[in-house]
């Protein structure tokens, strides 16, 4: 979770002037690297932080200059990388307050998903310009979950054509384009005049939007079914269910009586969350989502009970 | 396509959501900035009863994803702690399971430096 993490105040300065200096995490306690100039101890970039304590009793939120900031007590609230943390609307800076008001005695950056991707957006720490965003973002459609079709069994393919035609029918008139579906292995054949159309939709988006719109694009492994959440065709809860049709379909097959406790508030989590990033041309406050699945794996493997 | 349902229940789920976290911190919900934002902006919406209202039904469609960001959090943390391994136990911890104890070498092992 490279991203989860936060620093407040940057590296490097004397303790009293950035009384907000967390320790280096994942190199064992005692490991300051910024503050024991002499100790050379590498710092994994944009890691996590270890657990820290509350050290504040309150959140507020004040406008400057470039959008909202939030406030710990009288500090402001900075990003990994030394930034101030800004969001461009007040929504969002509300949900950002939310997230931090409602840590107890340990501060648990997992839970806070708006501020990880807050402090993603506004670091940039893969330094994708908007081309580079777009360019991933379109990578997921040549191999769109909602396109790629089975041919076997049976149950299957009648759920696939009633769940997800619909979402390309209404994305090709949404969008005045052809998409259609295939059971080839390659996947679906999108002609390009498709693409472009998507391309210049997608350019259409400023950084945060784009951001966000690449994170629900990799998790959703669609860009149909993303492009349905952003245009509040479909809500998180059947994006999600839609693109996890095949698991939900296996889950339902399984001949164990005992309950399916997947972590699907995961996968939710993540969708919500990016939506926030989502505005139109101007500003964030959409709560949709995208995130690495990796802690969801974690979890995964421990709650979902699969078939034997 | 969207069936969100009535916005008062969008609303009621946001804020049992803000309860359970204000409960955490002990303060009561209606303090929070969440509180009073969400009421106003609901409050400022509700005027316009026209289904077709796009503003309405835009604002409501973030307010349901916001509910489900609240909600999935919530379910998550839950299941981390139901399901989340504890980590492995220690050498003495393990050694103590089984009744023994690690020896005492004052000089410290031979392979430590």
């Amino acid at each position: 979770m490279w991203r989860s993490c936060f620093r407040l105040g940057a590296g490097g300065g004397s303790f009293p002037r950035r009384p907000c200096l967390l320790p280096a995490a994942p190199l064992g306690p005692g490991s300051q690297a910024e503050s024991a100039p002499g100790l050379s101890l590498p710092r994994r970039a944009y890691a996590p932080p270890a657990e820290r304590k509350k050290f504040y009793q309150n959140v507020s939120i004040t406008q400057g200059e470039d959008g909202y900031e939030i406030n710990l007590d009288h500090r402001k609230l900075k990003t990994p990388n030394a930034k101030l943390f800004t969001v461009p609307s007040e929504a969002l800076a509300v949900a950002v307050a939310t997230e931090w008001d409602s840590q107890q005695d340990t501060i648990k950056f997992y839970t806070m998903h708006l501020t990880t991707l807050c402090n993603t957006s506004l670091d940039n720490p893969s330094q994708r310009n908007k081309d580079q965003l777009i360019q991933a973002s379109m990578k997921f459609l040549d191999t769109d979950t909602i396109c790629y079709r089975v041919e076997e069994p049976e149950t299957l393919v009648e759920l696939q054509k009633n769940e997800w035609d619909p979402v390309i029918d209404w994305a090709e008139k949404r969008y005045n384009v052809k998409i259609g579906s295939s059971t080839n292995i390659m996947g679906p054949d999108i002609p390009s005049k498709t693409k472009e159309t998507f391309i210049s939709h997608l350019a259409s988006y400023n950084m945060w939007a784009l951001q966000g719109m690449e994170f629900v694009i990799t998790q959703l492994k669609s860009m149909v079914l993303s492009l349905g959440l952003i245009d509040r065709h479909l809500t998180v809860e059947k994006a999600v269910l839609l693109s996890r049709l095949e698991e939900e379909y296996q889950a339902s097959q399984s001949i164990l009586e005992s309950p399916m406790i997947v972590p699907i508030p995961l996968l939710n989590i993540f969708l919500s969350r990016n939506g926030a990033m989502w505005n139109g041309p101007t500003t964030m406050n959409y709560m949709n989502c995208g995130l690495e699945l990796q802690l969801g794996r974690f979890l995964f493997t421990f709650a979902q009970k699969v078939p034997q | 396509m969207v069936s969100l349902g009535p916005p008062a229940r969008t609303l009621r789920g946001l804020l049992q959501e803000l309860r359970y976290l204000s409960a955490a911190t002990g303060r009561p919900y209606r303090d929070t900035a969440a509180y009073r934002y969400l009421v106003e902006a609901f409050r400022a919406h509700r005027v316009t009863s026209e289904k077709l209202c796009r503003a309405q039904h835009e604002l409501h469609f973030q307010a349901a994803t916001y509910l489900c960001l609240l909600q999935s959090t919530r379910n998550h943390v839950a299941l981390h702690q139901e399901f989340h391994s504890k980590g492995e136990r220690s050498v003495e911890e393990a050694a103590g399971a089984v009744g023994l104890k690690l020896p005492q070498q004052p000089g410290g092992k031979g392979w430590e430096s």
